[in-house]
């Protein structure tokens, strides 16, 4: 543990002495079809690496099953996020227009009993619109808070943004990315399986 | 088709892809066999450094309209509703109708990227994200309505259930409120929509960026998106999870809507077919909508390769089966009107075929029953100038549908003696105009600096796109009797 702790510190003295040596990112194949990408996707997932990714312009059908990608629990979570919406509504409507307790959240709050042509105060069948528009709202804003939570967006800056070639994994491009981190990364190694994979080039990306 | 076929050699532009043949499938992008030409045809409009005449031409008229808009509305903030031609038995007319007008126009967008993602239907790839902007467009001018015409702007607040000086809550048994909620729902999701499905488009601008400031503006927008095939499979799961989300949504919102109507005693209100009515026309008004702008937008623009005539033909077929799904709402009402027995649901049907508002009436039957009844012909539905005059018959008319729905009930209703008639003033007519101002000035940006195609999801819809493309779909698509000989 001791040396992990103390590894940072040496790299951050060392740097402005010895700029010549900056930390490489990783590794990027560059392919020019899906069906290489799949294919590729497929050997790096064979041959072991954890932390490497593919970068496509759209999501290419197969993908996920050639990378070896695990379902996400997104829509899990995003199901009784719905759930509390409905519950949200109906309490706020339950409180605000049934009910007569106060409680305090900043500023005191106190329900206001509603009685409305003689309807029952508790009238359950007109608060199912609003209970609906807020399971929808609260599990929409899940779903793309979470999904952009999930993913570590946004995140401005990105290694990967300072190889000029990877700039056509947004337009008809299709990168393999292996990082330096993974265990089974060896610079002149990994190189030489990603040439193995016959993709159009190989570069190295600095940190 | 065959015509490409005796001359292989030429290679002359497909144009026409509407026709249908057992067993073969009609491209959806024309003319374009690398990804590079997609991206390069939709972001050229975002990135050109000089935009055409015709956009200065059209946007300073729309920022004419919405001056127009600016001026009534504050001459009625100052004023007070009294400037509009409001009288005792009608106190909801222009106001209410275009509210009603505009959420209607915006159910196409969110109708194409949700309805049809799930069914599956590749074609809205080339639409969604203009007609989905242009829903965000109609529902911030409908939101606008129904904000001035509570009278005193400034407590417009009292809308949302905040704790006020009153210690008074919203009625959460009134569909006015359900109408905050639902509008205000739809607004926040389709924007959500919007934006989700914008963000590996805006990555692409960014990369592809010239200048520091638009590749920082862009850059920002799009979060830092790179493609990775991790964040595109959340991506995916989430994109599905808005589309099953926001298909209930869709359908509920103009429900909604006609529950301010159909929840009232009010004869010619009081009716269970308008969820199903209110939702039929407002998808059959959005897709009159999307039609109006896609014809201008894909010719100034240069986009036909990619909303294409086969685009246009499948929307010209859902605006005839709205279409007459309205006229069959038109007729059952004025049959339930006649079954019910009911003196006061008679006369106000038959006031509102004979009555004042005659003419109103005409004019949305016409409209909305006739004029998608041509789409029938296939030379109406793929002709160009045909359907732009039609969409635009359509949007007149479903204008006056609701405007023959909330005038003509509210003017006459139970007792004779509290009749009225509703006369317009030119505050009324000036906001209507004017709200075309903003919705356009709104359209005119995005469609100049937002990439006005999904340009990767239209990719991922091309044959290209799929990892087995050019095994042996190849040999089909070349009708070479080598490809007959398989060892």
């Amino acid at each position: 543990m001791s040396t992990i702790t103390t590894k940072p510190e040496k790299t951050r003295v060392a740097r402005p002495s010895d700029p010549s040596k900056p930390k490489p990112y990783g590794l990027i194949a560059e392919f020019e079809t899906p069906a290489q990408i799949v294919k590729a996707a497929e050997r790096v997932r064979d041959e072991g690496y954890k932390w490497w990714d593919c970068c496509t312009p759209f999501p290419v059908h197969g993908l996920d099953k050639a990378m070896g990608i695990r379902q996400t629990i997104l829509p899990i979570i995003v199901f009784f996020m719905g759930l509390s919406g409905t519950c949200t509504a109906f309490i706020l409507q339950a409180f605000t227009n049934a009910s007569d307790w106060s409680f305090w959240a900043v500023v005191w709050v106190t329900g206001y009993p509603y009685l409305i042509s003689g309807k029952p105060l508790l009238s359950t069948p007109a608060f199912i619109p609003v209970m609906f528009e807020l399971t929808i709202l609260f599990s929409a804003l899940t779903t793309v808070g979470l999904m952009f939570a999930f993913n570590g967006l946004p995140q401005l800056y990105h290694p990967l943004f300072r190889s000029k070639r990877f700039r056509r994994a947004s337009d008809d491009r299709f990168f393999v990315v292996i990082e330096a981190r993974d265990p089974r990364y060896f610079r002149s190694r990994t190189a030489e399986f990603l040439k193995s994979l016959d993709p159009v080039a190989v570069e190295e990306v600095q940190d | 088709m065959t015509s490409i076929n005796l001359e292989p050699g030429v290679n002359r532009p497909i144009t026409d892809n509407t026709d249908d043949q057992p067993g073969v499938r009609q491209p959806l992008v024309l003319n374009m066999d690398r990804f590079n030409q997609v991206t390069q045809q939709v972001c050229q409009v975002a990135e050109a450094r000089r935009t055409p005449m015709a956009w200065y031409v059209c946007f300073a008229a729309a920022l004419g309209l919405m001056g127009l808009l600016g001026f009534c509305v504050l001459y009625l903030i100052v004023t007070g509703v009294g400037v509009w031609g409001l009288n005792n038995p009608v106190m909801w007319a222009y106001d209410i109708t275009n509210f009603v007008f505009w959420v209607g126009i915006g159910h196409a967008g969110t109708l194409i990227s949700a309805i049809l993602f799930l069914f599956r239907q590749k074609w809205r790839t080339g639409i969604n994200r203009f007609a989905e902007a242009m829903t965000i467009f109609a529902v911030i001018c409908a939101g606008l309505f129904p904000g001035i015409h509570v009278g005193r702007v400034w407590v417009v607040y009292w809308l949302f259930p905040l704790p006020n000086q009153m210690e008074m809550w919203p009625q959460f048994r009134s569909p006015l409120l359900w109408d905050v909620f639902a509008v205000g729902t739809y607004f926040t999701v389709s924007l959500l929509f919007w934006f989700t499905g914008l963000v590996p488009d805006l990555a692409t601008i960014r990369d592809r960026a010239k200048g520091k400031i638009q590749q920082v503006v862009y850059g920002a927008f799009a979060l830092g998106w790179r493609g990775s095939n991790r964040h595109w499979h959340r991506y995916e799961r989430a994109y599905l999870l808005l589309a099953a989300l926001s298909t209930p949504l869709v359908l509920s919102v103009h429900s909604v809507v006609s529950f301010d109507f159909a929840t009232s005693q009010l004869p010619g209100w009081h009716t269970t077919i308008f969820p199903p009515y209110f939702v039929a026309g407002a998808v059959f008004s959005g897709f009159a909508m999307v039609v109006t702008l896609a014809v201008p937008a894909r010719e100034i623009f240069g986009l036909k390769n990619l909303i294409t005539l086969r685009h246009l033909d499948n929307m010209n077929k859902v605006i005839l089966v709205t279409g007459c799904m309205v006229g069959y709402a038109y007729a059952m009402e004025f049959f339930i009107a006649w079954y019910s027995g009911a003196i006061y649901e008679k006369f106000a049907f038959l006031n509102r075929a004979f009555g004042q508002y005659w003419w109103a009436y005409f004019l949305m039957v016409s409209c909305n029953v006739i004029t998608p009844q041509l789409f029938w012909f296939k030379a109406l539905r793929t002709s160009i100038p045909m359907m732009f005059i039609l969409s635009l018959f359509v949007n007149v008319g479903m204008w006056f549908e609701r405007f023959v729905i909330i005038v003509s009930s509210l003017a006459n209703d139970f007792l004779p003696s509290s009749w009225d008639v509703f006369t317009p003033t030119w505050v009324d007519i000036g906001t209507f105009f004017g709200s075309f101002g903003l919705f356009m000035v709104l359209f005119l940006l995005f469609c100049r600096f937002v990439p006005m195609v999904a340009i990767a999801e239209v990719k991922a819809v091309m044959p290209q796109a799929d990892p087995h493309f050019g095994e042996d779909q190849h040999d089909e698509a070349h009708e070479s009797p080598a490809a007959e000989v398989r060892s």
